[in-house]
């Protein structure tokens, strides 16, 4: 958010497929507040993060979130999504949650935590607290707004490619899949190609026998400003279903927004940079939970009797 | 088709509903017209959007909801439990949607019809009764529908066990009765993006405020006066 923040006053905006405004808009690890891999010190170093990157702007804005700017000009998306509902969109809907949150958490305990914490502290397992819809908005437009480019649209190719064969069938069956996810979210909402890693359907649930298949991509439908980061997905690409998101170009048919934006403006580069974030974090997050169990098990066995040591080392369909 | 056209051409002094009998024996509904013009509720409201939500946001509720009960008839008629489960948000959704919207448009009336006058009957004893003034009424419909999250309605209801009116939100299309059975809807309001956007934009607080002045107190105060009797 450093980065962002700092880029959000330049005129030239970031490169929406660089690394670094990807790390930053994806980053930090999301389950620190409530998630079992959280660990008391990994909070700390998200709080020292955020002050750290608040300091990055100058002292009066510091304490606030910024409204981040679309990585093009408000214009670059026409003829298929205009400058006016970008102006609405971006200007005012994108700014009123910027500015509602930064009222709301202001000389609270969120106003010390990153975005994505604050998103996972006032979801409050699925009881809001009134910062969630704000919090929420302001990451998913980020992410919208990313999720596009001018010029955009075509097939999407490399892993990404491969990944959607493998578990949609083929590219047309996961456009069918998403079109039909954004059609049918009844109201307001989101629709979102996601990575799934290593976790149960179950809210939260660390899935106790990951395999290879649990690492797929899936597409789902969100209401209002709930996210994938609340199930622990790692969100690829998404597209913003409320009406406001079409309304003054296509007013009611929200099916011919989809398919503008699934054939014209949806950046298949981003998804892929995402792709490659959300795997990398996978891998990482494994490694951290190998690393705690065995952490876990050498504590047991220091200080147990020694039979289960012996049951540990025998022979793993055993060890329960 | 024709048919349905045809049967279609009612006024709302009845309930609004249409049941026609389809090649199956179904019964389908179809869309009822507005008992008034659509640029006669300007400048509160634009003829614009009254156009689209009424020809293109109910009837698309309309035609999704008969698709989903005829749908939902084979299912049954198959005996496929899982299939009738699973098709029950698509009818909350549109069948909520059209019962809405059925109440909404006999909620507005043009202002040379008498739309914005207050309540003197016995509508307005009750609304002072439980929230002190008419004004206090507006202010307290206006937040709840300010600060809904994305869409929805806001209603004043006459809950008949309690025999008191009362101010409720529902999301998306959910119709009154699923905040509670004793609910009967008086006065809802829309406030789904459609319902403003093209006029109103991102301003919804504009468009609530604007809205009394073309509200059908008559028609909530007939309401009221059959459901207390
Ligand atoms: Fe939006
Ligand atoms: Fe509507």
């Amino acid at each position: 958010m450093v980065i962002l923040a700092v880029l959000a006053a330049a005129t030239t905006p970031p490169p929406f497929a660089a690394p670094n405004s990807l790390t930053s808009a994806l980053g930090p690890p999301w389950k620190g507040l409530t998630g079992s891999l959280g660990s008391p010190s990994s909070l700390q170093w998200l709080k020292k993060q955020r002050q750290c990157k608040r300091k990055a702007g100058t002292s009066s804005i510091c304490a606030k979130f910024e409204l981040k700017p679309p990585p093009y000009p408000l214009d670059a998306l026409e003829p298929h999504m205009s400058k006016e509902t970008l102006e609405y969109h971006w200007g005012k809907h994108h700014r009123g949650y910027v500015d509602n949150l930064n009222k709301q958490i202001e000389g609270t305990e969120l106003d010390e935590l990153s975005l994505e914490d604050i998103i996972l502290a006032t979801h409050n397992n699925g009881d809001l607290l009134p910062p969630f819809n704000n919090a929420a908005q302001i990451w998913n437009h980020d992410f919208f707004w990313e999720s596009m480019k001018p010029g955009g649209g075509g097939r999407p190719s490399g892993e990404l490619l491969e990944l959607i064969n493998r578990d949609f069938g083929s590219f047309e069956r996961f456009i069918d899949d998403i079109r039909l996810a954004a059609a049918t979210q009844f109201g307001s909402g989101w629709a979102w190609l996601a990575y799934k890693a290593n976790r149960l359907d179950v809210e939260n649930a660390v899935n106790p026998n990951p395999t290879d298949e649990d690492k797929r991509l899936v597409v789902v439908k969100s209401p209002n400003a709930v996210n994938p980061l609340i199930w622990d997905y790692s969100p690829l690409l998404t597209i913003d279903v409320w009406e406001h998101a079409y309304y003054l170009d296509v007013q009611n048919r929200r099916a011919d927004y989809i398919t503008f934006f699934l054939e014209k403006l949806v950046s298949w580069e981003a998804v892929s940079s995402r792709l490659e974030i959300a795997k990398a974090r996978a891998v990482e997050r494994e490694e951290e939970e190998e690393r705690r169990k065995r952490e876990e098990e050498e504590k047991s066995s220091d200080g147990e009797v020694a039979e289960i040591y012996v049951d540990n080392k025998s022979d793993d369909s055993e060890a329960e | 088709m024709a048919l349905r056209a045809l049967a279609a051409r009612k006024s709302l002094a009845g309930s609004g509903f249409q049941r026609i009998l389809g090649a199956r024996g179904l019964q389908t509904f179809s869309l009822p017209d507005l008992p008034y013009d659509y640029g006669a509720l300007e400048p509160a409201i634009s003829a614009e959007i009254m156009q689209l939500h009424h020809q293109k946001h109910h009837q698309a509720y309309i035609t999704n909801y008969n698709k989903a009960l005829e749908q939902l008839d084979a299912a049954i008629a198959k005996g496929d439990a899982s299939a009738v489960v699973k098709l029950q948000s698509a009818i909350k959704f549109n069948g909520g949607g059209h019962v809405n919207h059925s109440i909404f448009w006999n909620n507005l009336s043009p202002v040379k019809e008498g739309g914005g006058e207050p309540p003197h009957s016995s509508l307005g004893w009750a609304i002072d009764q439980s929230f002190g003034s008419f004004d206090a009424l507006i202010t307290k419909m206006n937040a709840e529908g300010a600060g809904l999250q994305g869409s929805g309605w806001v209603w004043l209801a006459l809950d008949k066990e309690l025999k008191k009116v009362v101010v409720e939100t529902t999301a998306n299309q959910d119709p009154l009765v699923t905040k509670g059975a004793s609910l009967v809807p008086l006065l809802g309001i829309d406030v789904w993006e459609h319902a403003y956007y093209l006029q109103y934009k991102n301003v919804r607080p504009d468009y609530l405020k604007n809205i009394w002045k073309v509200i059908n107190w008559k028609y909530a105060s007939q309401v009221y006066e059959k459901e207390s009797a």
